[in-house]
């Protein structure tokens, strides 16, 4: 019998790196997708009716059903596709994997997101935060290993290795400092192995668009929070 | 091989109540470690370097940390009573909404003991919209897993006991049976199984602990 035909669609947005690592995991499993480029200041009624909840992107669609928040497409891009798995079959290596995406997700890469939507003491608390969290997962790293799990690219990798370019973006816009050369120099190599793989370089945006972008978008961000405090701002 | 089961908890924490329902309707025999977090145990901080916090699992030795990460740690290894669905798709809304009880549900909660007046009656209505959303998930089913209890059950079981202690603490319904008939149904449910109803924490405990972390936020507003 020929196998039902596949219809994955992928709403995203170009600058997101949560899109970014949905591509990742769909580009490692060699599967075909349309994708639809969302204007996240006017969203779309597709966007809107697919995540009513969060109305965010990345939305991945699955035969017309509708699948939201990054690290769960990813365990579901696994768990429904066999080939080249992403994910340990050992339930405790498994726990474990899940365990490093999330902390990468809630402790790192959320306090690094939030700082570049603050100003001023709040601004610092988010970075000192983000630098503590970068210090553990530096330690969860193991030496001369080229990525996250051992030899073969992974969950994590695709959960969480993108945040090394949106770190140093933050850090020229910010003038803040987050990756810490001396500190973690296994981070720093291992967002370079996972970013120079051939099939995840050709999906990364150029840097200099996301710097471009993100300037405006922090300018935007400065002008409402001093809008909402009347009082003009100096710095970054 | 003799499985080696022990799990660290507090004796109100809601997320190590999710492991102990689990454990006990897998049938699994386990040894239980009480925390005080005002000071942890060495053996707590070298299972959980990361976070220091309950719940963990340490299962031969080998120790599994996060609520929901346990959870999925349990019903891989164990495969009698699955939790979780099988199907991929139905397995990812589970996890979404299992994820969203603990974003919006707990802090919209959250909100309503620590306010009062006006500010309360706002927090009750975002509390009950984000309680509708939960609710819509159950459509016809006895329980979120359908007719027995599955892992989005366990999810949302602390808020089957939480929400009972707030509403005896501010003195006010939250979930009444004419805004929320199925949610309504469903504690009930969930509350009156056999494995469930006799690991809750002591009530008059729970409610003198709730109070007492409720009074530093109303003296709050009383002065400003």
């Amino acid at each position: 019998m020929a196998p039902e035909k596949e219809l994955v669609q992928l709403i995203g947005f170009w600058g997101s790196p949560y899109v970014l690592s949905v591509r990742w995991a769909l580009k490692l499993k060699g599967i075909e997708y349309e994708y639809h480029e969302e204007n996240l200041l006017k969203k779309s009624p597709l966007l809107l009716q697919y995540n009513p909840v969060y109305k965010k992107v990345p939305v991945l669609l699955h035969n017309g059903k509708p699948l939201v928040e990054s690290l769960m497409i990813i365990q579901y891009i696994d768990e429904t596709w066999k080939q080249n798995p992403l994910q340990p079959q050992d339930p405790y290596e498994r726990a474990k994997t899940l365990f490093w995406a999330k902390f990468a997700h809630e402790k790192c890469i959320a306090p690094m997101v939030s700082s570049f939507f603050k100003i001023g003491e709040e601004q610092e608390k988010c970075v000192k935060e983000a630098c503590e969290h970068l210090r553990t997962l530096e330690s969860a790293l193991e030496e001369g290993k080229r990525f996250f799990g051992g030899e073969t690219i992974g969950f994590v990798d695709i959960a969480a290795a993108w945040m090394g370019c949106w770190a140093r973006i933050i850090e020229e816009i910010l003038s803040v400092k987050l990756i810490d050369e001396e500190k973690m120099p296994r981070l720093i190599a291992w967002f370079s192995n996972v970013v120079e793989v051939p099939a995840l370089k050709e999906c990364m945006p150029p840097t200099q668009n996301l710097l471009e972008h993100n300037i405006k978008f922090r300018k935007f961000l400065v002008a409402a929070a001093e809008r909402l405090q009347s009082v003009p701002l100096t710095g970054n | 091989m003799a499985e080696e089961l022990k799990l660290f908890r507090t004796w109100s924490s809601p997320f190590a109540l999710r492991v102990v329902h689990a454990l006990k309707i897998k049938g699994l025999e386990y040894e239980t470690i009480f925390e005080d977090l005002s000071t942890k145990s060495a053996s707590l901080l070298q299972y959980n370097p990361v976070n220091k916090k309950v719940p963990v699992l340490v299962h031969n030795g080998k120790p599994i940390c996060e609520s929901l990460v346990i959870l999925e740690y349990i019903d891989e290894t164990w495969k009698q009573c699955p939790l979780l669905p099988r199907d991929p798709y139905d397995k990812a809304e589970a996890r979404f909404w299992a994820k969203f009880g603990d974003e919006k549900i707990f802090s919209s909660i959250w909100k309503v003991l620590i306010t009062q007046g006006k500010q309360q009656e706002e927090a009750i209505v975002e509390a009950v919209q984000n309680l509708k959303l939960i609710e819509e998930q159950l459509k016809d089913k006895k329980f979120f897993g359908g007719e027995t209890i599955g892992y989005l059950d366990i999810a949302f079981g602390w808020t089957v006991n939480l929400i009972g202690i707030l509403e005896e603490i501010i003195d006010q319904k939250l979930v009444d049976e004419e805004k929320l008939p199925l949610l309504s149904a469903w504690m009930q449910n969930f509350s009156d199984d056999p494995v469930i109803k006799d690991c809750w924490p002591p009530r008059d405990k729970m409610i003198v602990k709730f109070q007492v972390m409720r009074e530093p936020y109303l003296k709050n507003l009383v002065s400003q």
